[in-house]
């Protein structure tokens, strides 16, 4: 194991909504009788239970309650044992599965400033992502403005599977706020469900809706590239989180190799996809998709030709590693500096406010 | 890739290749739209110019995502007597099977049966494909040989026509597509993997299909380029799903083949699966083995679009992370990213590999001597 050393940034750490109500003072009148009336409990965007072993490494699982819903746990379990300076607070919770653009609006705001307030508020090293209600784009975009005045909010956050491929023309004025605001867009693994979670359908167990979420990344990477984002919003970054990245060199292969071939479809794409993927795309270290032994994964990062694309995370409360096993076997002393902090902060210039 | 965009010397291979190839993604088409008819029932002449196939998308004419050229095809693979690319056996032998010296080609029929929503008139055009086969391809090269095409959503009919064609020498694959109504996994697929098995035949999973899904899991993307790099991810779901719903462990003898889809992707699909199993196990008790142990075990893969990176080595790594004895050569002639056998693998492989790559995987796996 390479030893993490002090002073890193944890790009993505779950801190949970124990339960609806807990976003209640959040919310103004009209909202909170909504929820009451109509008797809403829980907003859960997994699709599995909290008993699940995805849902929280064994010794991580607190006697009651979510994983990751205590603040003192997550000090204890993530932030002080890697010697963390900044942890990026991700939280993952239905508001993206919501139908309704402005119950989504309201419960997003409500999260945001619960994120604020119960965890920002209560720990100088914690960093937030603004969740936006991508159901409405004039909203989302509103409520990236309104969040990002507040300077630890630090990225944009979206989910890998959602309603239309987010390349897309309709999601660009999100992307022109985070590029304006020094704000990368995080994609985080998950899914509103409102599509099959693969491509080719709906499977029989979560193992395959887990593992298909690296196939989502790679065509969300597909669409981002080939529409366009990054030659209108050249200085915009994008954070793939808990995509596994050892799918990338291959997929890069291809995409390059089907630009060649087809590129008079998309004349907009000016850099081959490699060149816009080291400069506008980086990944979240866990979880690390490869065998254990240390040759496999430095023959990888030779396959990727870039020192500069993961960033540290642990993924707390997620089971993704056991002991403080956080960064794969036999990294360089100098990939270890990257990885923990050297890349984060080159990615995030909000860390530096 | 090849893609012409002068005017061609036709026929004329730029290279010749010495030593006996298998190519085992050839794709014939039908000269004339009805060249079918002799192959099926009145009927259905008549239900056809009616009612049309009735697929999974509201154009009657081209696929959703226009391709990058007509028919996907090669510009200078047109038959000089006319029809589309791949029509013409003389044609295909005199640019394709001679000069590259295709010992063994195996025909991938696309636009059959399948991903039809009617059931009868999928297994009625599968069955006419399979005997079209016959007659226009394989009974005229014994170079050829077929892949039994089956109506895909219907499992017993399916199951039935793989029966009715085991044994016959002409075919050497059971041919399906990875994107069906429900991923390959699902036990409404079951009996062709059955029928399969017993007729000792291998499935070939051929990229491509539409089975109403969109094609990717946030919804329909807007460019050919996605729906063409979309198809390894196509693939990898489906391959997921065989494994982790236990098709291999019910089906111990059953080999399959990815078809055109790529095999950089398998490693870290392999990987992955590993990894999320050894904490999910206990959902999935009736797997044995780990994912990527089936993997090795059961399954192949057609090489074009050959993957392409800057460095040998990488290549070189990943192959030894596949397997030498999995790869299995293939041009995917007459379409545009035809893979040019004599420029695929670069320098630095053993006579052995290189053999292996090009001819004997084949030739063991489809049982050619």
């Amino acid at each position: 194991m390479a030893s993490p050393i002090a002073g890193g940034v944890d790009c993505d750490l779950h801190p949970a909504v124990p339960h609806l109500t807990s976003l209640l003072p959040y919310m103004n009148d009209y909202w909170r009788d909504q929820v009451t009336t109509r008797g809403m409990t829980d907003l859960i965007s997994q699709s599995y239970p909290v008993n699940s072993p995805i849902s929280s490494r064994p010794d991580w699982r607190p006697a009651q309650g979510k994983p990751g819903s205590g603040i003192a746990d997550l000090q204890r379990q993530a932030l002080d044992p890697f010697g963390t300076a900044y942890g990026i607070c991700n939280p993952l919770y239905g508001v993206q599965m919501v139908f309704s653009e402005d119950m989504a609006n309201a419960f997003c705001r409500a999260l945001n400033d619960w994120l604020a307030k119960e965890w920002l508020d209560k720990d100088a090293r914690l960093r937030g992502s603004i969740v936006i209600p991508v159901q409405s784009i004039e909203k989302a975009v509103a409520e990236i403005e309104r969040c990002a005045a507040d300077q630890r909010f630090v990225q944009v956050l979206m989910l890998v599977m959602g309603d239309m491929p987010l390349g897309k023309r309709h999601y660009w004025p999100i992307y022109a706020a985070a590029e304006r605001l020094g704000l990368p867009i995080g994609i985080h693994a998950g899914s509103a469900y409102h599509n099959p979670p693969t491509s080719v359908g709906w499977g029989s167990y979560h193992i395959e809706d887990y593992v298909a979420q690296a196939q989502a990344f790679q065509t969300q990477l597909t669409s981002l590239i080939v529409e366009g984002v990054f030659a209108r919003h050249p200085n915009l970054k994008m954070v793939m989180l808990e995509s596994g990245f050892t799918w990338l060199p291959p997929f890069l292969w291809r995409l390059h190799k089907f630009w060649r071939g087809v590129r008079m479809e998309t004349p907009w794409v000016d850099r081959a996809p490699l060149e816009i993927v080291r400069s506008n795309i980086r990944f979240s270290l866990q979880p690390v998709d490869a065998p254990p032994e240390g040759d496999t994964l430095n023959r990888l990062f030779d396959h990727m030709q870039s020192d500069e694309l993961i960033l540290f995370s642990t993924d707390y409360p997620h089971w993704q590693f056991d002991g403080d096993e956080v960064l794969p076997k036999g990294l360089s002393a100098d990939l270890v500096r990257k990885i923990m902090i050297d890349n984060p902060h080159a990615t995030y210039p909000r860390l530096k406010a | 890739m090849n893609v012409q965009l002068r005017e061609p010397p036709q026929a004329a291979p730029s290279t010749s290749i010495k030593t006996a190839i298998a190519d085992c993604d050839i794709h014939p088409a039908r000269a004339t739209k009805d060249e079918l008819y002799p192959y099926l029932a009145k009927r259905w002449h008549s239900h056809l110019e009616t009612f049309g196939v009735h697929a999974y998308q509201g154009m009657m004419e081209g696929p959703p995502y226009p391709k990058a050229q007509p028919n996907a095809s090669r510009r200078d693979a047109y038959p000089p007597e006319g029809g589309p690319q791949g029509s013409s056996l003389s044609f295909m032998q005199k640019q394709h099977l001679d000069p590259n010296n295709v010992a063994l080609g195996v025909l991938n029929p696309l636009n059959t049966g399948q991903g039809i929503r009617n059931q009868d008139l999928a297994a009625a055009i599968c069955a006419a494909i399979n005997d079209w086969q016959i007659e226009k391809w394989t009974s005229k090269d014994s170079r050829l040989k077929g892949s039994v095409v089956v109506a895909n959503e219907d499992g017993v009919s399916a199951a039935a026509e793989i029966r009715k064609r085991a044994g016959d020498k002409n075919f050497v694959q059971v041919l399906l597509l990875s994107r069906n109504v429900e991923p390959l996994g699902q036990r409404r697929y079951w009996p062709i993997y059955e029928a399969a098995q017993d007729a000792g035949l291998p499935i070939g999973v051929h990229a491509f299909g539409f089975g109403g899904n969109p094609i990717t899991a946030s919804g329909w993307p807007s460019y050919y380029i996605e729906e063409m790099v979309g198809h390894s991810q196509c693939q990898q779901t489906a391959l997921a799903s065989l494994v982790l719903e236990g098709v291999f462990e019910r089906f111990p003898k059953l080999k399959m083949v990815m078809v055109e889809a790529g095999f950089g992707w398998a490693p870290s699909l392999a990987w992955r699966l590993d990894k999320v199993f050894s904490k999910l196990h206990a959902e999935v008790p009736h797997l044995k083995r780990t994912p990527s142990e089936y993997i090795r075990d059961h399954i192949w893969w057609t090489t074009q679009p050959m993957e392409d990176p800057e460095s040998r080595d990488h290549l070189f790594q990943l192959i030894e992370w596949i397997g030498w004895d999995k790869l299995l050569f293939a041009t995917d002639y007459p379409h545009w990213d035809y893979d040019e056998p004599s420029r695929v693998l670069p320098a630095g492989v053993s006579d052995a590999n290189r053999q292996a790559f090009y001819l004997d995987n084949a030739k063991q796996l489809y049982g050619i001597s």
